[in-house]
């Protein structure tokens, strides 16, 4: 049984629909090239760490149908493409860092011909000792760069002279994106020296900019367009320039169009994953279960370069609060280079690794002291005047955790399940059910606050259709649909008359990612601030044509409303022209009908150094109730029912939030259950394969499975009062990993802590249980 | 290398074609026919998102070889659209906001319509079992099996 209930207005189908049911919709890998194409490949490195003391790229040359091959020596511009940090270069000189890390470059007419090169390049390695565990980075101190720090209060202290305290460790897995679309590029070599690319990027500025770079040429050479992702949900906020940059490279040296597309295996071994953190707690709490004091230390694995780290594990440590207001507080974060892919965005950026800690800590306060869980998250949420606070020092305003709390145990009958799964327990040797409640409160902005703006370009034409360019990409989030709903509210008119451009450099310049889950809220207000530009334009030009022959009683500027295909006086319903008949009409009169917005973040910035400030505008809430059933004696488990309510302000497009929500919550039951992420004592990933490993199926999802949006909760100073909705539901799912471990921690009648790791897989389940029994 | 040469029926039309023996379905429709709605996601039949019906039985055109399609009837995405309008799957899709990305939706759509072929009210367990072997990253599959619980006849 699944079900959803919530708003009932603003239902309108993707903006893409019509053209993804038909097959009709065009992705790179679908754009039609002339039969000059060339298939690029790209060889990449069989050992995690090495030197390259020679390699010959004669033979691989001479191949027929072999147009270039290339080494980092044949790069004309910079060896670079980190993204903050300048430490990972586009191909391996001298050394390699980790397995799958890209070498030499070839492009020939036929993948087989590509194939027939490779085996002819010889390369000659000596291999090198690599680090590959984060227990091995940190025995080595392999810090990336130097540890941060967020400090409220004095927590030694505080856990020290709490009534009751305790230690432990939680390991949090990496997770694969496993995007449906892999990595893919198109480049194809203009005039001169410029190139048209086409990227499956969430980031084309960034592309652009590191195509240009890697060239040696201007970003005015270099156009990226992206008309559409195939998923991404992180994994080409960064990661897609590589593959940019590479057919860029091709398509220089061999003056044809080139196209790259990793074969999925490929696309695991080579691309970075989900962070993979080990941290370190110290809680004290009281009687009632009050968090008194938490002392944390975040370790992560930033893999063989920096990519978005620190602002990844910056994330984890603002969100080591989750929900819960705790007074003495003392987070740390440390990351490490060890000889693997570099480590990436991924949705969450952090929140989930850290708020797995906390909830992990609240999760044993309620074990420890025998209350119910649930219970004893309500007792720790932050206040709505008081203990209001977070570590960082910013204020939570507007919680909807009491509202969201009192009805979703409510609805789903959380009190009434709790005690019905104890009763089944009781009566059943081999399988336990578990039940969880999980909060989540998610801060919305990029912490790097510059990042915070957006570019839009809106044209209107003389017909009356309307063009919106912006600087956000359509992932499949909806991004693009509910940019042409804001813009036909802006306008007033039907949303036929509004299309959405292809994201293109060429239209918005120097775009920040569409990441943070913010697309909406940055671009929506960009696209609104250009309509706005050119509302005022036209409605002082139109108003003297409304006005007529009345000039005793003028229509003034300021009467005009845009509605109903219409531009009226508001003043005089029967001054009126239809916005299809205007246009010609300001033509005439010599307005331009072209605007670019733009749009900043007000009043958000913070101290990263000091731990203070800030940095969100402001935060998302939501809240879910899970049930497992978990079989003892092979350590598998089925999610009977979970229940999601879910905060999105005044919803934009209640149909797409509901799927993200129910999609996000799906992706994150994969981190918490089934996605093992292994790689083997070479630094060979393991798991390269969706044979091996497992991303959530139609089977795997909750067998009910309820999600609603909390109403009438409109969120001020944001684009028509929404709120964000794409990365806080992913983390809603440590409600199912918590319900697993209620049900194993049933079997020793929840008088014993289980240890627990995430993911919590039938073997992590089936040795915790033997430890269970063993004690 | 010796060409093979097959005549098959794709989304109604005949082909007579000269093929290598080594090439994919989905290499065939993509390049060779020029039907790029059939997606290609992992190419060793575990994602479905190549899924295309051969004589009405979802099948991954990645694990097929194209001279097995000879003498057969092959449906793509591209087919399902009834005289210029949608068909009422395609519909229930776009009502129910069952597209997100869109990669796996040609192939979800095609094992959809070899389960409605065979049963025209399916409960929410046939649905569950007709495309778990088609994955979906972004929706979480509630909207997808709401979409096909939802067809009209």
């Amino acid at each position: 049984m699944t079900g959803a209930a919530g708003h009932t207005t603003n239902v309108v189908p993707h903006e893409s629909a019509a053209k993804h049911v038909t097959g009709e919709a065009v992705y790179v890998d679908d754009i039609l090239v002339s039969g000059e194409l060339l298939v690029g490949r790209v060889v990449t490195s069989p050992h995690a760490h090495a030197k390259i003391l020679s390699f010959d790229l004669g033979a691989a040359r001479a191949v027929p149908g072999v147009h270039a091959v290339l080494s980092s020596r044949d790069i004309p511009g910079v060896n670079d493409m980190g993204p903050v940090v300048h430490d990972e270069v586009c191909l391996a000189a001298d050394r390699v860092f980790c397995v799958g890390q890209a070498v030499f470059l070839i492009a020939a007419e036929s993948a087989e011909q590509c194939r027939a090169a490779e085996r002819l390049i010889h390369v000659v390695y000596e291999p090198l000792a690599p680090i590959l565990t984060l227990a091995d980075a940190i025995a080595q101190g392999t810090l990336l760069g130097p540890p941060a720090s967020i400090v409220r209060g004095d927590a030694a202290s505080a856990i020290r002279k709490a009534p009751h305290r305790f230690s432990g460790e939680l390991e949090t897995g990496a997770q694969e994106h496993w995007y449906l679309e892999s990595q893919v590029a198109l480049c194809v070599p203009g005039e001169g020296k410029e190139l048209q690319v086409y990227s499956s990027s969430q980031h084309p500025s960034e592309t652009q900019a590191l195509v240009a770079s890697v060239l040696g040429i201007g970003k005015h050479d270099v156009v990226v367009e992206v008309r559409r992702m195939g998923g991404a949900f992180g994994g080409k906020e960064t990661q897609a320039n590589h593959t940019a940059c590479w057919t860029a490279l091709l398509a220089r040296a061999s003056g044809r169009p080139v196209k790259i597309r990793l074969f999925r295996d490929d696309d695991m071994i080579m691309t970075g994953k989900r962070h993979r953190f080990l941290s370190r707690y110290e809680a004290g709490f009281d009687d009632r279960g009050m968090l008194l004091g938490l002392s944390a230390e975040l370790h992560c694995d930033g893999g063989c370069a920096t990519d978005l780290t620190f602002a990844i594990l910056q994330r984890a440590m603002l969100h080591i609060d989750n929900t819960y207001f705790i007074p003495d507080i003392t987070v740390v974060g440390k990351a490490y280079r060890t000889n693997l892919p570099s480590n990436t965005a991924f949705r969450g950026f952090g929140g989930p690794q850290g708020m797995a800690v906390v909830e992990q800590v609240i999760d044993r306060v309620a074990r420890t002291l025998g209350l119910d869980a649930a219970e004893v998250r309500r007792r720790n949420f932050y206040g709505t005047d008081s203990r209001n606070v977070t570590h960082y020092g910013q204020t939570v305003e507007r919680n909807h955790l009491p509202l969201l709390f009192d009805r979703l145990t409510a609805s789903s009958g959380y009190a009434k399940r709790r005690a019905d799964a104890g009763i089944f327990n009781a009566s059943h040797e081999f399988v336990k059910r578990g039940i969880a409640l999980t909060p989540v409160k998610f801060g919305i902005s990029f912490t790097t606050s510059f990042l915070n703006q957006a570019g839009a370009l809106v044209l209107i034409y003389k017909d009356g259709t309307i063009l919106v360019n912006h600087g956000g990409t359509e992932m499949g989030q909806g991004l693009h649909t509910k940019m042409q709903q804001i813009a036909a509210r802006e306008f007033g008119v039907s949303l036929d008359r509004v299309k959405v451009n292809a994201t293109n450099t060429a239209k918005v310049p120097n775009t920040s990612a569409t990441a943070a889950s913010a697309g909406s809220d940055l671009n929506g207000m960009a696209v609104k601030n250009a309509a706005d530009i050119l509302k005022a334009r036209i409605a002082e030009a139109i108003a003297p044509v409304l006005t007529g022959g009345n000039t005793s009683d003028p229509t003034r500027p300021e009467d005009i409303l845009f509605e109903k295909n219409s531009i009226v006086d508001g003043r005089h319903a029967g001054r009126s022209i239809s916005f299809a008949d205007a246009m010609p009409v300001m033509q005439r009169l010599q307005v331009s009908l072209s605007a670019s917005g733009f749009y900043k973040t007000p009043g958000i910035g913070w101290d990263s150094v000091k731990g203070t400030g800030k940095p969100f505008f402001y935060f998302a809430f939501g809240m879910a109730v899970t049930e497992a059933e978990l079989d003892l004696l092979t350590g598998r488990h089925t999610i009977l029912r979970a229940d999601i309510l879910y905060d999105v302000g005044e919803s934009l497009n209640p149909q797409i939030d509901l799927g993200q929500i129910e999609g996000g919550f799906v992706q994150g039951l994969g981190w918490c259950t089934t996605e093992e992420i292994k790689w083997d004592d070479k630094g060979n990933l393991l798991t390269h394969s969706p044979d091996t490993y497992k991303i959530p199926s139609v089977q795997d999802i909750p067998r009910e499975f309820y999600t609603a949006l909390l109403d009438n909760v409109p969120n001020p100073g944001t684009i028509h009062s929404s709120k964000a909705v794409a990365e806080p539901p992913f983390m809603l799912a440590l409600s199912a990993w918590l319900a697993i471990k209620d049900a194993l921690s049933a079997a020793s009648n929840h008088t014993k802590e289980p240890e627990f790791s995430l993911p919590a897989t039938n073997e992590v389940i089936l040795l915790s249980l033997e430890k269970l029994k063993a004690r | 290398m010796t060409k093979i040469p097959i005549t098959t029926t794709v989304n109604g039309t005949v082909h007579t074609l000269e093929i290598a023996p080594h090439q994919t379905l989905l290499e065939l429709l993509r390049e060779g026919l020029g039907l790029t709605g059939t997606k290609c996601g992992c190419e060793i039949g575990e994602c479905g998102a190549c899924t295309v019906l051969l004589d009405g039985e979802p099948v991954n055109s990645c694990l097929v070889l194209a001279p097995q399609i000879d003498g057969r009837n092959v449906s793509t995405v591209e087919g399902l659209m009834r005289a210029n309008a949608t068909d009422p799957l395609q519909d229930a899709f776009m009502d129910h906001d069952a597209v997100h990305c869109g990669f796996c939706t040609p192939g979800m759509l095609m094992s959809a319509r070899a389960l409605l072929a065979e049963d025209a009210h399916p409960d929410e367990a046939s649905i569950r079992t007709a495309i778990s072997g088609n994955l979906c990253r972004c929706t979480g599959y509630v909207q997808i099996i709401e979409a096909i619980k939802h067809v009209k006849p």
